[in-house]
């Protein structure tokens, strides 16, 4: 429907993407400008969307109040890690599905697929109980193995078999015919080819563990363990309520920086997420 | 799922009487190789969706205190328990109203934006990635901010009163809270059905469009009877994905509300952590991961039937 407008229509349609924006943008808006105003100003009227008298001690307190700084390496290096980890597991098993001809083939991969129906809520009771066997509970363990290798990298290795199946072969034969093996035509031809289903892999991964909260609540209890989410809810004072000043600073701590990523590389993320393996 | 097979090697099975021909022939040798490669994706699936899934079905037919230390076969009765439960009725509830209003509100805005954004404008792409953005904030960092403008006193009581509109208090009343949840969780991810339903409708040839004008049919008729149908296999995704994830929500639950007041936000997947993780009931917290494994397989059997029916075409 890209039809040339006339200004009146133009006018309109910008009117109404602009009022439409304002639930996007406001929050975010809201959290950084509240996270700068002393407490009393916090709930003033009427509401101020510029904080009149800006102050940062709010963001000090943050890691006064909880290892914040620990707890942001944490969720940081799990993100990492279990991003490398699905690549490397997703890459490997969706060439495999594609290009590789073995026998039961098609029932391993429905075997794998079956992931994507069990959502990881209906497994936390007995994950719970098995890594508390393992005596692993309260490590960080769970976080970084089930992502890595149960449902949450399944989606992933479909994208990954869905852009390989789509690959021209004639490169892989030029390869074979170059004495390629199986394991270097993979890591020399294919995955250099996959770069951008492998950037939408890594992005949505990424973000999976990076909102993680119910497994980080289940499983781990000590503060220093604790990754990001888990450590957003814990600035309360002694009667539980959200201390909301010093909550909106550790929230911004832990948006903006991901928020920037995204607006640097929005092409990336946008394009990436509608065009690899999700239309498949 | 179509398969472009162009595999090269040695054609299999060629029938030979060279009985000196080795064992490691390079189509053995290829198997092999495959195998390797699908085996951390395929034990990590037998040791964590599989096992689990077997487990939760096990201990669902075990009462189990962990406080206690006891673990007794029972039998049905955690199912049957199902039955007597009181609050069942009520979360399933909110688990439907929740889905359901989710799953309009969201696919209906998103296919809002994603018109509104395949319009020739300059500047789609701000917009674009202002609706977005709040896809790659935090979960929990996003419901907090809404949590503190959803209050009483906050920021969007206050903005409502200088209109003159005096706001009710959001997440203590039934309805609103219910509401409140929704929205939320509308804004955080809509982004994402906005991008497929854009992809999808770039994908629709213009001369649909301008055969139809030349027959006069009104924009809203070419809405319905071009676009609808021939993005309907995105639809079916978006519907898909968005009904599936609907079941799953917890983080916003668990900061908004805590499944109240009352239960009226208490959806399945809160239930369930509450039942295994606060009362330590583990046996029918792992009966009502069947209730939800249940619904969620259904949901997925159904819509895919229903895509035979109505969806226009498959690519």
């Amino acid at each position: 429907m890209s039809r040339d407008l006339s200004p009146r229509t133009k006018l309109t349609l910008y009117g109404l993407l602009l009022v439409l924006a304002v639930p996007f943008v406001f929050p975010t808006w809201w959290m950084v400008t509240s996270s700068l105003k002393p407490v009393a100003d916090i709930f003033a009227f009427p509401p101020q969307l510029l904080p009149v008298n800006p102050r940062i001690d709010a963001y000090q307190r943050v890691f006064d109040l909880q290892p914040f700084a620990q707890q942001y390496l944490n969720s940081l290096y799990i993100a990492l890690v279990v991003t490398v980890g699905t690549l490397a597991v997703s890459a490997l098993a969706g060439y495999a599905f594609a290009r590789i001809r073995f026998r039961g083939q098609n029932v391993l991969f429905l075997v794998v697929l079956a992931g994507l129906l069990i959502p990881s809520e209906v497994t936390i009771v007995p994950l719970f109980q098995m890594f508390f066997t393992l005596g692993l509970i309260d490590t960080h363990w769970p976080l970084i193995l089930v992502p890595i290798l149960g449902a949450p990298s399944v989606l992933a290795t479909f994208i990954m078999r869905q852009f390989f199946v789509s690959l021209p072969g004639e490169l892989e034969e030029a390869a074979r015919v170059d004495g390629l093996g199986r394991f270097a035509t993979f890591w020399k031809i294919a995955l250099p080819l996959s770069r951008p289903a492998l950037g939408a892999v890594a992005i949505f991964t990424f973000l999976h563990s990076w909102n993680l909260y119910l497994e980080p609540i289940v499983f781990l209890s000590t503060p220093e363990k604790f990754t990001l989410p888990q450590a957003l809810t814990q600035f309360v004072d002694v009667y539980g309520g959200p201390m909301w000043d010093v909550q909106l600073a550790a929230a911004s701590m832990t948006a903006l920086p991901v928020l920037v990523v995204f607006v640097i590389a929005q092409k990336q993320f946008v394009e990436g997420l509608a065009h690899t393996g999700l239309k498949g | 799922m179509t398969r472009t097979d162009t595999r090269v090697g040695p054609a299999t099975a060629r029938p030979t009487l060279d009985r000196a021909r080795p064992f490691w022939t390079g189509r053995r040798r290829d198997q092999l190789t495959g195998y390797l490669f699908i085996a951390p994706q395929l034990l990590g699936s037998a040791l964590f969706v599989i096992l689990p899934l077997i487990l939760v079905v096990w201990y669902s037919l075990h009462e189990w205190n962990v406080l206690a230390g006891t673990f007794t076969f029972v039998g049905a009765d955690n199912y049957a328990a199902l039955a007597d439960d009181a609050n069942l009725g009520a979360v399933l509830r909110a688990t439907g109203l929740f889905s359901v209003g989710l799953v309009v509100f969201n696919l209906a805005l998103a296919l809002l934006l994603a018109v509104l954004l395949n319009q020739k404008l300059r500047g789609t792409i701000v917009f674009r990635t202002l609706f977005f953005s709040p896809v790659v904030v935090s979960l929990v960092a996003w419901t907090i901010v809404w949590g503190f403008l959803l209050q009483d006193n906050g920021g969007i009581n206050g903005l409502l009163d200088t209109i003159g509109v005096d706001g009710p208090n959001w997440l203590r009343g039934e309805t609103t809270a219910m509401l409140s949840v929704i929205v939320v969780q509308v804004f955080k991810n809509v982004g994402l059905n906005m991008v497929l339903f854009l992809a999808a409708l770039q994908g629709v040839p213009g001369e649909l469009y301008e055969a139809a004008e030349v027959d006069g049919a009104s924009r809203m008729r070419q809405f319905w009877r071009i676009t609808v149908p021939l993005i309907s296999p995105t639809i079916l995704l978006t519907s898909i994905i968005t009904v599936v994830g609907s079941l799953q929500v917890f983080a916003q639950i668990a900061v908004l509300t805590q499944g109240g007041p009352g239960t009226s936000t208490t959806v399945l997947v809160y239930y369930l952590y509450q039942q295994a993780f606060q009362f330590h009931h583990f046996g029918y917290g792992a009966t009502l991961s069947i209730v939800l494994f249940g619904i969620v397989l259904a949901l997925t059997v159904l819509q895919w039937q229903m895509r035979k029916r109505w969806v226009f075409h498959e690519s």
